[in-house]
């Protein structure tokens, strides 16, 4: 296929993946955010989104210290200046999806479409809490619709696989960073490890990947911070985790690479991050710090990403 | 004005042929059902983005072309002799096109006037003394037809460049089986759907003859921001080979090659959807990003095939466009089927003199002008504009031609005061290969939405329609 293709493909599932990710973030934000006083000490969650989504730079250059959540929200949702904004993941999507429109199935079209032009019923100004709500949900909802669409009517070939190692990367990504969520919300002094408002900011993450019931149903006990680490990194039953996303993109390489009948940088950078990933142990991961980890992996993943590119989108 | 010749009521008030069951059915439609199924096509069009962009409009980026929801109907015998007229055409395009960049026998017998050539801004003397695969160079037409009455139609103008709008035939027809199946139940509307398949057959046909026996098609698309990108795309994926912009083809030794995930693939056939002045910016417009530098060469060399042929625009202007008579009876020594609407030629004095005297009742139009921009319609000028055109004629005769105002054919047609009749053309698409030349029965029906409207354009509000030729039993 055309390597402009393969590219827009690529990119494609990544803006919906990174658009799900943001609303799931916002999610979570909100749900920390919303704590009693008492014991919200002095955090600030809208601050640490921004850190979370790796805008904070640019926000600032926007709005200056001034993170609140009318701000965060607006800029993490839909300030066209937010290259990365829920609003301009679905505008370059759709941008992508009209120039590979041959490449994909009008399920998957018709989706991106249609939510590109419901996207403009959201006004921008002032939302409501539940407006808000509302659109989150819009957003993840357009993400399952596009994922199944692509699942359910895509032919098996390079276009697909293209499309969904263009997704793992995504998630990979992402599921990382909203773990760091936790890294950059600081427990006030007052409150320590293993408290109740500890406790409620792991379940709160663990809530925003849908992964709240997955976890008791794995591990049967109460919420802990090295359970809920394992279940997003070394889990591979959760499909969320970084080994999975591995397992996924090792997998879809090497049917690319098959199906070329050529093995590349991209085949064995990806195998051997998966092969560490299933070798790891959680005791190891926070010997090492889960907050170094996570940025380690964050880096190997972007390596990944451009190797992809150079193997095959260029 | 006449009355105009109305398709489907008599001036007695009784329905011609054509339309016996169509009538019926609208008589008995409750016209709420109608606005329902119009309402519900639109949101279909909007949901698949069969969307057009409006140069110098740039609030309105994607707009979506008015569909209407009651079809054109012409009987199989209509279609016949129009199909007849079509492929002779063609013919003779393509054979006018041959001469005028080989021997130009046809300016030496003094038939077609030389500066008409030789000053045409779209004659491409990179093309003299070249060969094109198969001597072919229109291998897709867009043949601008209307009718008159029950027996005449005219060819109101030639399209040999990059005609658009077969997929709004296809899509047309696609939404009408979804919307009214018990229609096509009642009628034997012949099918459309073969349009792919008979365009990728004519395309491989033209494929050099040094090409593997299974040539490798492209489309090639200017992009997004073109106001035909989504037809682009709709052909490319019902033809089932790769959409490709500039950037992704380059040229090896005078071989075409596109950029894919496997590494260069050869190019055999590009459908080019984009303008001679752009495909090749070290043989035309140096400042084209759109094209692919080395295209000529290669195609020069042989290795490749443009379709259209590249320097065609030189058969499709409204001047060479009244000598399309003399054009058929010259190189196939018969009678044009299709009659050409009367034209006077501001080039010559007789005529100029004529179309200044009588601008009122007159078409005047450029004769590079396009889509209905920059044209006069005398009847409905006021004094004003009447004036400017004089003085715009008088500045520089050779530039314009003129026709009487025609009394284009209507159509019942859904509008907000309920079905009233509108006037139409027509557009069939003639496809030219090495082997035959294939016309599928019908062609985009556009009309003028507005009361009374000659304007047919998309880009000026005009709609279009479902076309019908009904099999005969």
């Amino acid at each position: 296929m055309l390597s402009r293709t393969a590219d827009n493909l690529y990119w494609l599932a990544r803006y919906m993946e990174r658009a799900d990710c943001l609303a799931r973030l916002l999610d979570v934000t909100q749900r920390l955010a919303q704590l009693p006083v008492a014991y919200g000490g002095s955090t600030n969650e809208w601050r640490s989104a921004l850190l979370t989504a790796g805008c904070a730079d640019q926000f600032k250059q926007l709005h200056g210290d001034d993170a609140t959540e009318q701000n965060v929200i607006n800029f993490l949702a839909f300030a066209p200046e937010n290259p990365s904004s829920i609003r301009n993941c679905f505008e370059i999507a759709r941008t992508n999806a009209r120039s590979v429109r041959t490449a994909l199935t009008i399920e998957m079209w018709e989706t991106i479409n249609s939510s590109w032009l419901e996207l403009k019923r959201y006004s921008t100004k002032d939302m409501t809490r539940e407006e808000l709500a509302r659109f989150l949900s819009f957003v993840k909802e357009t993400s399952l619709r596009f994922d199944g669409a692509a699942y359910r009517t895509m032919l098996r070939n390079d276009a697909f696989w293209f499309s969904r190692v263009g997704m793992y990367v995504e998630r990979a990504d992402n599921t990382a960073r909203i773990l760091d969520v936790k890294y950059h919300v600081l427990l006030p002094d007052s409150e320590h490890i293993g408290g109740p408002l500890d406790y409620f900011q792991w379940s709160s993450i663990l809530r925003s990947v849908s992964a709240l019931t997955s976890f008791h149903w794995v591990y049967r006990e109460s919420v802990k911070p090295w359970l809920v680490a394992d279940l997003l990194i070394l889990n591979a039953q959760m499909p969320r985790s970084l080994t999975s996303c591995y397992q996924n993109i090792s997998r879809y390489l090497d049917d690319i690479a098959a199906y070329y009948g050529r093995q590349g940088t991209a085949q064995r950078l990806a195998r051997s991050t998966f092969t560490r990933l299933s070798n790891s142990r959680m005791d190891d991961v926070f010997q090492t710090g889960l907050h170094e980890y996570i940025e380690t992996f964050v880096s190997e993943n972007n390596r990944l990403g451009a190797t992809v590119t150079e193997q095959y989108l260029l | 004005m006449t009355v105009a010749f109305d398709e489907m009521t008599n001036a007695d008030g009784s329905v011609r042929a054509a339309y016996t069951a169509l009538a019926r059915w609208l008589s008995n439609v409750p016209p709420d059902v109608l606005d329902h199924r119009r309402k519900e096509a639109e949101f279909i069009f909007r949901k698949i983005g069969i969307t057009f962009a409006v140069y110098g409009d740039s609030d309105a980026q994607e707009r979506l072309i008015p569909f209407d929801i009651i079809p054109r109907v012409l009987t199989g015998g209509e279609w016949s002799r129009l199909s007849k007229g079509l492929e002779q055409r063609t013919k003779a395009l393509n054979l006018y096109i041959k001469d005028v960049y080989s021997k130009r026998e046809i300016l030496r017998a003094g038939i077609v006037p030389e500066d008409l050539v030789y000053q045409n801004p779209v004659f491409r003397p990179e093309m003299n003394g070249q060969k094109v695969p198969h001597d072919l160079y229109v291998h897709i037409a867009g043949i601008d037809v209307v009718r008159i009455d029950s027996e005449t139609f005219y060819v109101l103008e030639d399209n040999a460049r990059t005609p658009s709008g077969v997929s709004y035939m296809l899509e047309n027809r696609e939404i009408m089986m979804r919307l009214f199946p018990e229609l096509f139940a009642e009628n034997r509307v012949a099918p459309v759907e073969n349009y792919a398949d008979e365009l990728l057959a004519t395309l491989k046909s033209l494929a050099p003859t040094t090409a593997t026996s299974d040539p490798v098609v492209v489309v090639l698309t200017p992009g997004i921001f073109n106001s035909a990108y989504y037809e682009h795309s709709f052909l490319a994926d019902k033809l089932g080979v790769e959409l490709v912009e500039g950037r992704d083809l380059f040229i090896k030794n005078d071989i075409v090659y596109m950029r894919t995930t496997e590494g260069p693939k050869r190019v055999d056939v590009i459908y080019r959807r984009l303008d001679d002045d752009f495909i090749d910016p070290l043989a035309f417009r140096p400042d084209s990003v759109l094209g692919v530098p080395g295209l000529m060469s290669a195609y020069h060399a042989g290795n490749v095939t443009l379709t259209n042929a590249v320097g065609t625009g030189v058969a499709d202007d409204k001047a060479v466009y009244s000598y399309m008579p003399e054009i058929v009876r010259f190189y196939l020594g018969e009678e044009p089927i299709l009659k050409n609407v009367p034209t006077w030629r501001c080039r010559e004095a007789d005529h100029l003199k004529y179309v200044l005297d009588n601008l009122h009742e007159l078409v005047v139009k450029e004769v590079h002008g396009s889509g209905g921009y920059g044209m006069l319609i005398g009847p409905r000028a006021d004094k004003a504009q009447i004036e400017l055109f004089r003085a715009k004629l008088k500045q520089d005769p050779t530039n314009f031609i003129a026709q009487p105002t025609l009394a284009l054919s209507t159509c019942p047609t859904f509008v907000e005061e309920g079905i009233a009749p509108r006037h139409v053309d027509l557009r069939p698409f003639v496809l030219t290969g090495s082997d035959r030349v294939r016309i599928v029965p019908g062609g985009l029906t556009r009309v003028a939405l507005q009361a009374g409207s000659l304007v047919v354009n998309s880009s000026q509000g005009g709609g279009t329609k479902d076309t019908w030729v009904l099999e005969e039993n």
